[in-house]
């Protein structure tokens, strides 16, 4: 094996040195070399669910848009209503293909009436940026501008008093969704109160050049409250539990935000977006397939892509699948008919050469008391 | 950090041979790989198992696992202790997390194994 050469392919977060010197597992994240965990996944999850935790995710993608327009470049492209947006404000949304699947899922955020912030996902920048480059009607400015930002996420009920440490701006007044454009630990900042975890926090988009200072001066405040620096591995059961989709399990370019349980992003009575047609019809006809949540009744885990069985015949494939530690229980997210996907059905996963018992659930499997 | 009476595998088991039985289980440095390890699955007695062959998962948050048996042989025993407490594969891989008793089939299935110092270097040259 030569390691070496494989990773001087991989691209770097600015906090990689950070990483690496600290002792943190590494893996290739789609192309990226990213910590997967520092402690322990376990102890990573359970210190966001009790206290805070601090991400690198600056493999995240940005991307903006400028120009009289922009706004209506952005809901010619996605599914939510970008116009109903304020300054401050970010929103979930869906950049669809005209069959209704998704490009991408991404957060945008109104900065102004002509400047729009897009966070997307690391491995879909490129495509997401040709994709809206190449449908730009409107004449706007459209910048992959994700090498201007490392982002680091910071997350779990003592994020706030760990952040308000940090910046002169109030961040108690924010609400969820809602960002400010501030001094971030002597940085100029994006301070935006948003996550993939299930538990309050905010994502700060700064220089890369801050990236590192940044990181020490988060992991310094938040010392108090007991942080822990996190990898992708806490991440993505975090999310799970909280069950959030993740792009390329629960949604991709053949899954429509119907099927994913993502309706509420989808906006038909907005002047018409790229998808719309596929979607008014399949809101109209109903949906044969859905993601539901699931539970595991007997003993095994079920992985990504493990088989699903219902009514004893094969009816689908697991979406994300993983222990959950702060539930302490085996739980998965999966692809199933309709009519097998109602929660208290039992289905059935082929974990490797057994089938084991598991029952659909309702989703989220956490939710946050607040 | 490897105990030296013990014999390795480049799959990153260990065997400790005791008269006609021997223990196996996964080094410290496969338990360090994997993470927490939540799941434990193991053969039953009785199970017959060939050299290099799997015979039961490891898995963590993360990650399925196969273990390989480093020798041949017939299990007398498992350790059930890892059914609740998966997690002592990770506290103390070498001694409480040990996966299974085997009586053995062919002792010089021993010698193609790796002694402490070897695989200790082994590891190293692995980047761990």
């Amino acid at each position: 094996m030569s390691g070496s050469v494989a990773l001087d392919t991989l691209k770097k977060t600015p906090l990689n040195a950070v990483h690496r010197d600290s002792g943190a597992r590494m893996v290739d994240f789609g192309g990226w070399d990213m910590p997967v965990e520092y402690s322990g996944i376990v102890a990573e999850h359970l210190a966001v669910r009790k206290r805070v935790g601090l991400f690198d995710v600056s493999h995240m993608g940005e991307i903006e848009i400028r120009g009289p327009q922009a706004v209506e470049l952005i809901d010619a492209l996605c599914s939510n209503r970008a116009a109903a947006l304020q300054d401050g404000q970010a929103q979930y949304s869906g950049l669809l293909y005209p069959n209704g699947g998704f490009v991408d899922d991404l957060l945008v955020h109104r900065f102004s009436a002509d400047h729009y912030f897009l966070c997307v996902n690391a491995a879909n920048q490129d495509k997401d940026f040709e994709w809206i480059r190449g449908h730009n009607r409107f004449d706007a400015d459209v910048r992959l501008t994700s090498a201007d930002y490392a982002q680091l996420a910071i997350q779990g009920p003592q994020a706030l008093p760990t952040a308000q440490a940090l910046t002169p701006a109030d961040l108690s007044a924010m609400r969820y969704y809602r960002f400010i454009r501030h001094e971030f630990a002597g940085a100029p900042a994006v301070i935006a109160r948003t996550g993939y975890t299930g538990e309050d926090g905010f994502e700060v988009y700064i220089p890369p050049g801050e990236g590192e200072r940044v990181w020490n001066a988060v992991l310094a405040a938040g010392e108090e409250y007991g942080i822990l620096p996190c990898g992708l591995g806490a991440r993505n059961t975090l999310r799970l539990e909280a069950a959030m989709s993740l792009y390329g399990h629960e949604i991709d370019e053949r899954i429509t935000p119907y099927e994913a349980g993502l309706g509420w992003i989808v906006k038909l009575k907005k002047p018409a977006f790229t998808g719309r047609d596929a979607l008014a019809a399949q809101k109209r006809e109903g949906v044969r397939r859905k993601v539901a949540g699931f539970e595991m009744k007997g003993r095994g885990i079920a992985r990504d892509g493990y088989r699903v069985h219902a009514g004893g015949e094969e009816a689908g494939w697991v979406t994300s699948g993983s222990p959950a530690p702060w539930l302490e229980k085996n739980i998965g997210m999966c692809m199933l008919p309709v009519e097998a996907a109602e929660a208290g059905r039992p289905i059935e996963i082929a974990v490797r050469s057994r089938m084991v018992a598991a029952e659909i659930t309702p989703t989220p499997f956490y939710s946050r008391r607040n | 950090m490897y105990p030296p009476e013990y014999r390795y595998t480049k799959e990153h088991e260990w065997v400790h041979v005791s008269g006609e039985s021997a223990a196996v289980g996964i080094t410290h440095h496969a338990q360090d790989q994997l993470g927490d390890v939540v799941f434990v699955e193991l053969p039953d007695v009785g199970a017959k198992l060939q050299a290099n062959g799997a015979f039961g998962t490891v898995e963590s948050v993360k990650a399925v696992s196969d273990i390989y048996a480093p020798i041949g042989g017939d299990v007398t025993e498992v350790n059930e202790a890892l059914i609740d407490m998966p997690e002592l594969l990770n506290s103390d891989p070498h001694g409480a997390g040990w996966l299974v008793r085997l009586k053995i089939f062919d002792a010089t299935e021993l010698e193609a194994l790796m002694n402490a110092g070897e695989y200790a270097e082994y590891v190293a040259a692995e980047g761990g």
